[in-house]
């Protein structure tokens, strides 16, 4: 390699000077780097020293510089969060106002409830009642009319605020008893009443059955002397086809030795109001809603006088 | 033309290259670096954040071992789609004690930070046993396994005492207590549990978590880390409630 500081070399072909090394016989053209690049780079530089003073940029040991126009990801996020709630208001803005009988008779609102819950209990309440509502082992299938806590439009705003033994004081609470575990029957009075039980959908266990006896001193309390459940204690139907754990007599026995007591979160807090009260409606919509009127009252009161629809 | 060949000047001047990139680089690495050694100027205080107690510890680290970060981030950016889904943004506050922090990078299934109350307990261990038993699209594999295992508590006061050097404020008391502690905060009614809310300064969540109250097994352990996350800072502390979906009450 040969160095020609001071030695303009002419390439013979493009006309172009080159560096002066030369390597095996070739050469290097030095040409400059293209002039819109180089343009290109001198406005960037420029540019930064521009958003340098107007943004959030250099740290200093006592934080970092501001930045004249006092941006910030948090007031971003207001300003947009501002404009959807803007955009929103022409439908929320009345359903923020109205009660849940109002939504519940305006088709209008009613729409926007039932989509906006649609959304929500995708995000929130599928990933255990499962994407159409249809719930799983342990999880209730929100779409037939079988509720352990009830089916009103209140009853299902009060479990989605509060949860089902859930660590919230306002929550659901009852205590399915763990019979075989904790003594209070023996493994053979546990299978005798869970074979009861087990035959009381399709009618096969009568009053003659062995397990008739205990069911009525310690199940009848809360599932009622028919087993038809009460609400109250969010016990459930035993006489129907509905089953939360399973219809096998295994699952049954499990259930009546160990116990079951399932929790859904309370929701008050962790969602706003607004977006509570589309779930409420969606969930009711979703096939198993009851009316206002229902036989089971409830001495929960939720703060809505006159719901229903 | 003369301008655009200055750069001559540099390439041929090896002690000048060389100060003109130690000048770059330092640059670049103040303020990099700077930020590190004035924490506080970024980290906003905040109520409610305290040290992991010794069996959600023992759950970070199986959550680190299992590499659950690979998956799922813990931290909610200030976005509006990323609120309105997850909650409350994150705060610098509410990693302050993670060493080594879990915000992730990829989010393969969800973001993680603020999980905590979200589900049940039983949901919990039903979705670590086979995933698709509650989610039928999830891609998760299974994590069975840690229901069979015993949580390693025998030596989790060294877990404390490494983090306490690291700068989180566990006290020897908390460091004496770790075992007893850990164990018990897996077990409802514990006589331990006032004394353990004093050292940690707040409720906790002490209960069987997952199920099998005839061991603390690691599946106890994670679940209580899982169902820590988020939910240390109360954010009617924090600001007012808005309008918008966001965190903005609680009990």
């Amino acid at each position: 390699m040969t160095d020609h500081h001071n030695h303009q070399e002419i390439d013979e072909i493009s006309g172009v000077e080159t560096t002066g090394h030369e390597w095996d016989g070739l050469k290097e053209l030095n040409n400059p780097a293209p002039r819109w690049w180089l343009w290109v780079f001198y406005v960037c530089v420029i540019w930064s020293v521009g958003y340098w003073i107007i943004y959030p940029a250099w740290p200093t040991f006592g934080g970092a510089t501001k930045g004249t126009a006092g941006w910030t990801q948090f007031t971003k996020l207001e300003r947009e969060q501002a404009e959807i709630a803007a955009r929103q208001t022409q439908y929320l803005g009345r359903f923020h106002e109205a009660s849940l009988e109002d939504i519940m008779n305006d088709p209008e609102l009613y729409s926007f409830a039932t989509a906006g819950g649609a959304s929500a209990f995708k995000d929130n309440c599928a990933t255990c009642h499962g994407t159409g509502g249809a719930g799983g082992k342990g999880y209730p299938n929100l779409n037939d009319d079988e509720w352990l806590w009830g089916g009103r439009i209140e009853d299902i705003y009060q479990t989605l605020l509060y949860g089902i033994r859930a660590p919230h004081d306002d929550t659901r609470i009852s205590q399915m008893p763990a019979f075989g575990r904790d003594g209070l029957l023996t493994r053979a009075q546990v299978m005798t009443v869970a074979d009861y039980v087990s035959g009381l959908a399709s009618a096969s266990s009568g009053n003659d059955h062995p397990g008739y006896t205990i069911f009525q001193e310690k199940c009848a309390s809360c599932h009622g002397p028919e087993g038809k459940g009460n609400r109250d204690f969010g016990a459930p139907n035993l006489t129907d086809a509905i089953w939360l754990y399973g219809e096998s007599k295994d699952v049954i026995f499990r259930t009546v030795y160990d116990g079951r007591a399932g929790v859904m979160p309370y929701w008050k807090g962790r969602l706003d109001d607004d977006t509570l009260r589309q779930l409420t409606i969606y969930v009711h919509s979703l096939g198993g809603g009851e009316a206002g009127e229902s036989v089971n009252d409830s001495d929960f009161g939720p703060t809505i006088p006159d719901a229903g629809q | 033309m003369s301008f655009l060949y200055k750069h001559k000047k540099l390439e041929k001047n090896s002690i000048l290259l060389l100060i003109c990139i130690i000048g770059a680089i330092l640059v670049g690495g103040i303020v990099e670096i700077i930020p590190l050694f004035r924490q506080e100027t970024v980290i906003e205080p905040v109520k409610g954040v305290r040290p992991y107690t010794p069996l959600e510890l023992a759950g970070y680290n199986i959550y680190i071992r299992e590499g659950c970060y690979l998956c799922h981030s813990q931290q909610i950016r200030p976005l509006r789609d990323e609120v309105a889904r997850y909650g409350h943004y994150s705060l610098a506050a509410e990693s302050m004690y993670d060493h080594p922090f879990q915000w992730g990078s990829k989010r393969t299934g969800p973001d993680l930070a603020r999980v905590g109350g979200k589900y049940s307990d039983e949901w919990h261990a039903a979705h670590l046993k086979n995933p698709r038993d509650v989610v039928p699209e999830s891609i998760m594999p299974s994590y069975s396994f840690l229901s069979r295992h015993g949580a390693r508590l025998h030596d989790i006061d060294k877990h404390l005492r490494a983090q306490q050097a690291l700068g989180v404020p566990y006290t020897d008391d908390m460091i004496k207590n770790a075992e007893s502690d850990a164990a018990s905060q897996a077990h409802a009614g514990s006589d331990n549990q006032t004394a353990m809310e004093e050292r940690y300064g707040g409720p906790l969540n002490v209960r069987d978590f997952d199920g099998n109250p005839m061991l603390v097994s690691e599946m106890d352990a994670l679940i209580a880390y899982l169902q820590v996350l988020g939910t240390m800072v109360k954010f009617t502390d924090y600001e007012p409630a808005s309008a918008t979906n966001t965190a903005g009450e609680t009990q």
